[in-house]
């Protein structure tokens, strides 16, 4: 029989805490930048089919980075309590605060109770009449909460994406500038030897989804949520 | 241990809102607040019902209409009440029998189709949405065999066939396409026999809705529990159309203009039966 070594809590959480991290720091990264026109959540994702952005509820959407079985499996938990919170109760009763706690709930358990830790960070947006109503909460691999105003931004490369995105971001952004804001962000850095500036990412590498602030004055629809593909997200950029 | 928790994220990985609720909220689906000892056959309980339903194609899409009363016994229970819904983008579904039920129903349905689009990304074929809704008034019966029993009539833009078709059910939740036009409700004889005469292929939308308004008439007409037209509060069938573009209810100034031209029409014909 092999013997249990001691080892002390502190320690405990911190291999788990930088074994998450590590997970996290490889995968590419996702913006979401609440401007005039809505929220946009843009993400640097080469597979048009596996998401790293979903729809939740009527003015409620989802993106994460990490690894893609954990963060879906909380994507689908997500539209499960939604759902059935809407439908037992009413549509509007659904509020992105009240998934973002069950989310930071769920990954808190995981983190302390599971074998390894999720290797993901989420954001939950939900857009408001207004901008001052919009909510975006950011949720770490240990069930941390933040909430968050004018951008979010996860992943790999956040710190410089972030920095970039703080001194191009204003409250008066349209989706077309708010979109390309993100993708000057996410644009790799140039190598130091390199003489020109960074490339933006092309149109098909990337996967954008817009929450319409007036979806049912503009489009007659309940549901804010709208995924944009590569003709339309040309179309927004030209 | 491999294999079997495989198989237990397998077989718990559903894209059904229906079948999530029956495994975690059984208590939250219409079908299971049993009415366990309250109503027999022989006193059949007094709860409003919703009536008259039409639906025909048209060229290019479907129309659904529904009248605008609810009755309970011989008293009417709602002159306002709407028994026609938009259930997705491509779809409606009208309802007839225990009103409640059949608007719960309703609201599952819409939340079962909305909740495949998200957790699968894409929209469920129109067969499939036939197929769900006629599990769902399966799920009904033991229900419908106590006298609560509930009718759709289904209708949707097929996208991939580029067509619109229309379903019919049973209490037991047989499902059945119909061609051309097809009612339910208590006044759907009568409706019937007016879309006989009236239908004919390749209606424009705006003909296909003066036919409805028209079949609905005589349904009002001959069937005390289907509400005409209401001049006085001004109320009018509901009605919705679906094709490649989508669902839309029928604004009330063109059902307004419709419904009084029948009534005019029938007024200077000035016939007795």
């Amino acid at each position: 029989m092999t013997q249990q070594f001691y080892v002390s809590p502190e320690q405990l959480m911190k291999d788990r805490a930088d074994f998450a991290r590590k997970g996290i720091a490889r995968g590419k990264s996702v913006v979401v930048i609440s401007c005039e026109d809505g929220i946009a959540l843009v993400a640097e994702n080469p597979s048009p089919s596996l998401h790293k952005i979903g729809e939740i509820y009527d003015k409620i959407a989802f993106a994460a980075v990490g690894k893609y079985n954990e963060f879906e499996s909380l994507r689908q938990a997500g539209v499960r309590y939604a759902d059935v919170r809407g439908y037992s109760y009413d549509r509007e009763d659904v509020t992105a605060r009240g998934l973002a706690s069950v989310y930071a709930q769920s990954l808190g358990a995981v983190f302390t109770a599971e074998q390894k830790p999720f290797e993901v960070e989420l954001a939950v947006a939900e857009v408001g009449a207004t901008q001052a109503e919009d909510h975006l909460y950011r949720l770490t691999f240990d069930g941390s909460i933040a909430d968050e105003h004018s951008f979010v931004v996860m992943g790999g490369q956040a710190d410089r994406v972030a920095s970039a995105i703080d001194q191009g971001w204003q409250a008066s952004l349209g989706f077309p500038d708010a979109v390309r804001l993100a993708l000057n962000g996410l644009a790799p850095a140039p190598a130091p030897e390199a003489e020109e500036t960074a490339k933006p990412v092309p149109a098909r590498a990337i996967e954008v989804a817009v929450l319409d602030r007036h979806s049912e004055e503009v489009r007659g629809a309940r549901r804010a949520f709208r995924r944009l593909n590569d003709a339309d997200i040309t179309a927004l950029l030209a | 241990m491999q294999e079997s928790t495989a198989n237990k994220v397998a077989a718990n990985a559903t894209s059904s809102f229906t079948e999530h609720l029956q495994r975690d909220r059984p208590e939250l689906l219409p079908f299971n607040r049993s009415g366990q000892g309250g109503a027999t056959a022989a006193a059949p309980l007094q709860v409003p019902h919703a009536t008259t339903i039409v639906a025909m194609s048209y060229n290019g899409g479907v129309l659904m209409a529904g009248d605008r009363r609810a009755t309970m016994g011989n008293v009417i229970a709602s002159r306002h009440i709407e028994k026609v819904f938009p259930a997705d983008r491509y779809s409606v579904l009208g309802i007839a029998g225990t009103a409640g039920i059949a608007i719960d129903l309703t609201r599952l349905f819409q939340v079962e189709l909305e909740h495949y689009e998200k957790i699968e990304g894409t929209l469920l074929s129109l067969e499939g949405k036939a197929n769900r809704l006629g599990a769902m008034i399966r799920g009904n019966l033991p229900l419908a065999l106590q006298g609560l029993a509930v009718v759709p009539l289904f209708a949707g833009f097929d996208t991939s066939a580029g067509v619109g078709r229309l379903f019919s059910y049973d209490v037991t939740g047989g499902r059945y396409e119909e061609h051309e036009h097809h009612t339910v409700g208590s006044g759907s004889v009568f409706a019937r026999g007016a879309l006989k005469k009236l239908w004919r292929p390749n209606l424009s939308a705006e003909e296909a809705v003066a036919v409805a308004i028209e079949a609905l008439f005589d349904a009002a007409d001959d069937d005390s529990a289907t509400g005409g037209p209401d001049t006085v509060r001004r109320l009018w069938p509901v009605v919705y159309t679906v094709d490649n573009t989508g669902t839309r209810r029928v604004a009330e100034e063109q059902l307004a203009a419709a419904s009084l031209s029948v009534i005019e029409a029938r007024t200077i014909a000035g016939r007795e039966a």
